[in-house]
Parts: structure tokens; C-alpha cells; sequence
């Protein structure tokens, strides 16, 4: 534990509502979300659960809401100017959405890679000590100790062990990308959201990452956005599909890929549309 | 088949006349350029010397040098950097990275755009009514650093306003996704990458204000003055503004002519030479950033 292992602030000083009790392992549940851009409504009366320490995969065509989504799990929409939200994002019982909840601290305890690996023109040391320091940690053997567990974690220690203090921006895009889930993982978060987090890498960085999420999710819950139905199929426990700004449907990953309930979910996995 | 070939050659006349004025333009402009530093270079270079470099001038500053006026003039640079830089810094880093797009947002940059185009002789004037005057800083260093400072201001809005806007959004994006606040990330993340452009286009500034006249002759520059400037307060020599003494109130213009055009040279060359160490960093910057 690298932040704030003593204590962990909530979320927000108020009263937490009691989780149904039919669903002990949702980590996030969503209620009756919509999302504006502006005029245009983006997403529309989404209800799901994501369950902990499973790796939950968005799937569905351009445009159909899913990284809107995932973006409203650690409030990273509202640095767009003009969007508004209704309804809920409860983090363990906690509105994300509520007053007095701050998104700084949201964004710590969630956590995201991106689609295009983004590490800092920094050293590689620096980009994943960089979320311990913003907490102010300072003392260089707890940084040292994050960063070397942070880089085995996102599997990438032995390539740079001997490089870190050379520039991030020298590595391969693959490198890059796990770079950035350690960058993420150094803050301890508790979900790690993905968008799209291969679809900038070749095929070896590609399945690289993959193993790696199967991995993570020992210790965090994922939440990842994907373009590629195999990729979903190959690491996710439980998928989602959108269509149109609507979760269409969500089971367990194997029922949605061999027995899906909705025409919809079928005709787009099995590439008819998308 | 013959038509199309008549065509295609009116067109690829039109074409050569087009790039014939293009060209053209392009030699005017070089050309005075080049026509001003060379006449500048054979006039002047004869009185360049150690002496001249070094020295204060002497007997109606028909003979001596210039020390006291280069010194004031990098003084007065520096001080104008010194008011300028953090001043202007801060306006960009709120206008680009807290401000919301609107009216006001509008009114502000159209402010600051007109801001540029004022006359620098409004500048020097400004400069005497609120810093020579009102906060009784009389001529001086100081007061001449302030109005210059403030001459440049825009100049370093836009450089950095330009600066922070080539910072990728995607590193904005990733600090805030890591839990930083927004001053966080402006201070570990967006200023850091954008200072180089920052710098180099305050240098670009810079080089104007080292070349004004009108901003420092009613607030900082004196005639004449054997000594370096010992505090803030103390009045200074400058380098435009003894070329201007030199060309219109001495008593020997003859003889101060060689000094005049010497003078001028050494400006020039000095403001040349920061807008090279400017396109010199600029460039290396380039090679360095792969973003």
C-alpha cells in the first residue's frame, strides 16, 4: 500500500444508503443513468452492476455510448464543458454523482488506462511515481518500492529495470501502454477502467495486455471498452452490450457470445452490423 | 487534342506568373532586410572595437564607447523579462487552462490583442503618469523595466498561450485520471512540457523590447551617465535612445556619426542574436519532443 493505507477517506460525508442485499459483490452500481452532450443525449436509462474482482468488458458499434460510460465511472466526462448527468454511479453505496463528493478522490480510487498510450515526457520512474507524489509521498524507498511493484504488476520491471530514468517516450507503444496501467496501478485504485487499451498496439503487444488484465483482476476490478469481440471473449467474466446510447443486454461473457436473448447482440457479434 | 494542350499551357503560365510575383515578394523582403544590415555593417563596423565596447563615452561623446548604454539596455531587458515573464505566464496558464470559453473569455483576448497594437511612445507615457509619477519611482531602471515589461506582456501572452496549447490533451487527460487536481497538472505536467515554447517565444519579445525607444525616454533612460546603475532606482544609458541623442541633439554630428552608426550595429546585432538563440532552442526542442 502505497497511499493512504491507513485510512481511506469515503467517498463523502453522508450517509450510505445499504447495498441491496441480492448483490453483495457489485463494487459499482449503476442507476437509471443519462447522459447530454450539450442537447444530445448520449446515453439513456442505464441500470447494470459490475461485480468485483471480475473483468467486465463494454462492447458495441462506434458511437454507442461505451466509452461515454466508462468515462462517467470516474467522472472524467465533466471536463467536457456542456454535459450534464442524471442519475446515479454508486461506488460501494456511494453516489459518484452526489454532493460533496469530490472527483479528485474519485479519480484516485478509479482508476484509467487509456486508448492511446499517454505516459509523460518524463523518466519512466517519474510517470509511475507520479501518483504516489501527488499524495505526498516523498520518502524515496516507499517511491522506489511502489514503483518496483507497480512495474511487476503491469509486467514490464524486467524490460526497464535497468532504464528507469530515461525517458518514457522511448519505449515501444506496447511498453508504453503497460507503463500506463502501472502509472495507474501506483495509486492503488480499486476499479481500473480501459478504453480501448489495445487498439493502438500490434497483435504481441496486444495479447501481452490481455494476459495482463487477466492478471489485474486478482486485485482490482476492470472495466474495459473493446472494438474486438475476441478480445472481449478472451478476457472478460461478464459483457455488456450497447446500442444506440441503451445497454441492450449484460450476462456472463460465455451466455452472451453462445446464447445471447436479444437480435441485436447476435447480429452485432456475429459481425453483422458495426 | 491540340485544345487541351493550348490549355494546359495557359495554365502552367498562370501558374509560373503566380510564382514569379510569389518570388518576387519574397526578394523584396529579404532584400530590405539585407540592404538595412549591410548598410548598417559597412557604416558601423569601423568604430567597433574593445574600446567601444567598454568604454563610456567622452569629450561630447565624439570619441569613447558605449559600456554604460549596452549595460542599460541588458538591464533594462532583463528587468522587463523580470515583470513580463511570470506576469504573462499566469494570464496564459488562466486563460488556456481555467477560463471558460465565452463573452468575457473574448473580451479579454480582444483586450489583449489591442493591447499589442498600442503605440510604444503610449507605452512611455503610461509609464510616466503611474510609475515615474504616481508610485514615485522617477526616471529609473525600475519604472523604464515596468512600462517595458508591460510593452512585451502581450507578445508573452500569446507565446505562451501558444505554448500550453501544444501540450497534448491526452497528458491533461492522464494526471486528472490519476486522481491530480487540475493545479497539479498545470504545475507538473502542462508547464513543464510547454516551457521551452514559452521561452523561446518571451526571447522573441524580448528582442522588441530591447529596441524601443519611446517606452524608456521619459522613464528610465538618461543622456548621459558615466556609472552602471547601482540600484533599481538609479537612471540608466540605453542603446536606442543614445542612438537617438547621437543622431539628433549632439553638438558634433559629424564626428558622432561613425559612434551612431557603431551603435546601431551593436543593437541590431544584439537583438539579432536573441532571436537566434531563441530559433536555436526552438529547434533543438523540436528534435527532442516526439509528442
Amino acid at each position: 500500500m502505497v497511499v493512504a493505507a491507513q485510512s481511506r477517506p469515503s467517498l463523502a460525508q453522508q450517509d450510505l444508503p445499504a447495498p441491496p442485499a441480492d448483490n453483495a459483490q457489485a463494487i459499482i452500481q449503476v442507476r437509471e443513468l443519462n447522459f447530454f452532450y450539450g442537447d444530445v443525449q448520449a446515453l439513456s436509462d442505464i441500470n447494470l452492476d459490475i461485480a468485483r474482482n471480475q473483468v467486465t468488458a463494454l462492447i458495441g458499434p462506434s458511437g454507442c455510448g461505451k466509452s461515454t460510460f466508462l468515462r462517467l465511472l470516474n467522472r472524467m466526462n465533466e471536463l467536457i464543458p456542456g454535459t450534464r448527468v442524471h442519475g446515479q454511479v454508486l461506488f460501494e453505496g456511494v453516489d459518484l454523482y452526489g454532493p460533496g463528493v469530490d472527483p479528485v478522490e474519485v479519480r484516485r480510487r478509479v482508476g484509467m488506462v487509456f486508448q492511446k498510450p499517454n505516459p509523460f515526457p518524463k523518466t519512466i520512474y517519474n510517470n509511475v511515481a507520479y501518483g504516489p507524489r501527488l499524495y505526498g509521498v516523498k520518502d524515496r524507498r516507499r517511491l522506489d518500492e511502489a514503483v518496483e511493484r507497480s512495474l511487476r504488476s503491469a509486467a514490464l520491471w524486467e524490460e526497464v529495470k535497468d532504464i528507469l530514468n530515461t525517458s518514457a517516450l522511448g519505449l515501444s507503444g506496447g511498453q508504453q501502454q503497460r507503463l500506463c496501467i502501472a502509472r495507474a496501478i501506483a495509486m492503488e485504485p480499486e476499479v481500473l477502467l480501459m478504453d480501448e487499451p489495445t487498439s493502438a498496439l500490434d497483435p504481441l503487444a496486444t495479447s501481452r495486455i490481455e494476459e495482463l488484465v487477466t492478471e489485474l483482476k486478482r486485485r482490482y476490478t476492470v472495466v474495459i471498452v473493446t472494438h474486438n469481440m475476441q478480445q472481449a471473449a478472451r478476457v472478460s467474466d461478464v459483457t455488456a452490450f450497447f446500442y444506440l446510447g441503451r445497454l441492450v443486454e449484460m450476462g456472463p461473457t460465455e451466455t452472451i457470445f453462445t446464447r445471447p436473448r436479444e437480435k441485436q447482440t447476435e447480429q452485432y457479434i456475429t459481425g453483422r452490423f458495426g | 487534342m491540340s485544345q487541351d494542350r493550348r490549355m494546359l499551357f495557359w495554365r502552367r503560365a498562370r501558374q509560373e506568373m503566380a510564382f514569379l510575383v510569389f518570388r518576387l515578394a519574397v526578394l523584396v523582403v529579404l532584400g530590405a532586410l539585407g540592404g538595412i544590415l549591410l548598410y548598417v555593417l559597412i557604416q558601423g563596423a569601423g568604430a567597433i572595437s574593445w574600446e567601444f565596447l567598454t568604454a563610456a563615452p567622452r569629450d561630447s561623446m565624439t570619441k569613447g564607447g558605449i559600456f554604460p548604454a549596452l549595460m542599460g539596455t541588458l538591464y533594462l531587458t532583463l528587468g522587463a523579462v523580470l515583470v513580463a515573464l511570470p506576469l504573462g505566464v499566469a494570464a496564459a496558464v488562466y486563460l488556456s487552462e481555467y477560463a471558460t470559453e465565452g463573452r468575457v473569455l473574448r473580451l479579454v483576448r480582444l483586450g489583449i490583442a489591442n493591447l499589442a497594437g498600442v503605440p510604444s511612445v503610449v507605452f512611455g507615457l503610461f509609464g510616466l503618469a503611474l510609475f515615474v509619477g504616481y508610485f514615485k519611482l522617477g526616471i529609473s531602471l525600475a519604472a523604464g523595466s515596468l512600462t517595458l515589461g508591460l510593452l512585451i506582456l502581450p507578445t508573452v501572452i500569446g507565446a505562451a498561450e501558444e505554448a500550453l496549447r501544444q501540450v497534448p490533451g491526452t497528458f491533461r487527460e492522464a494526471s486528472l485520471g490519476l486522481g491530480a487536481t487540475r493545479w497539479q497538472t498545470i504545475r507538473k505536467v502542462v508547464l513543464p512540457a510547454a516551457l521551452p515554447g514559452i521561452l523561446t517565444g518571451s526571447i522573441l519579445g524580448v528582442g522588441r523590447a530591447a529596441g524601443e525607444t519611446a517606452p524608456i525616454m521619459f522613464t528610465a533612460a538618461t543622456f548621459f551617465t558615466l556609472r552602471l546603475p547601482s540600484s533599481p532606482l538609479d537612471q540608466v544609458m540605453a542603446l536606442p535612445y543614445h542612438i537617438y541623442v547621437l543622431a539628433t541633439a549632439g553638438t558634433h554630428i559629424a564626428q558622432t556619426r561613425p559612434l551612431q552608426y557603431g551603435t546601431v550595429l551593436v543593437l541590431i546585432s544584439l537583438v539579432l542574436g536573441l532571436s537566434l538563440i531563441a530559433i536555436v532552442i526552438r529547434s533543438r526542442m523540436r528534435r527532442h519532443k516526439k509528442w
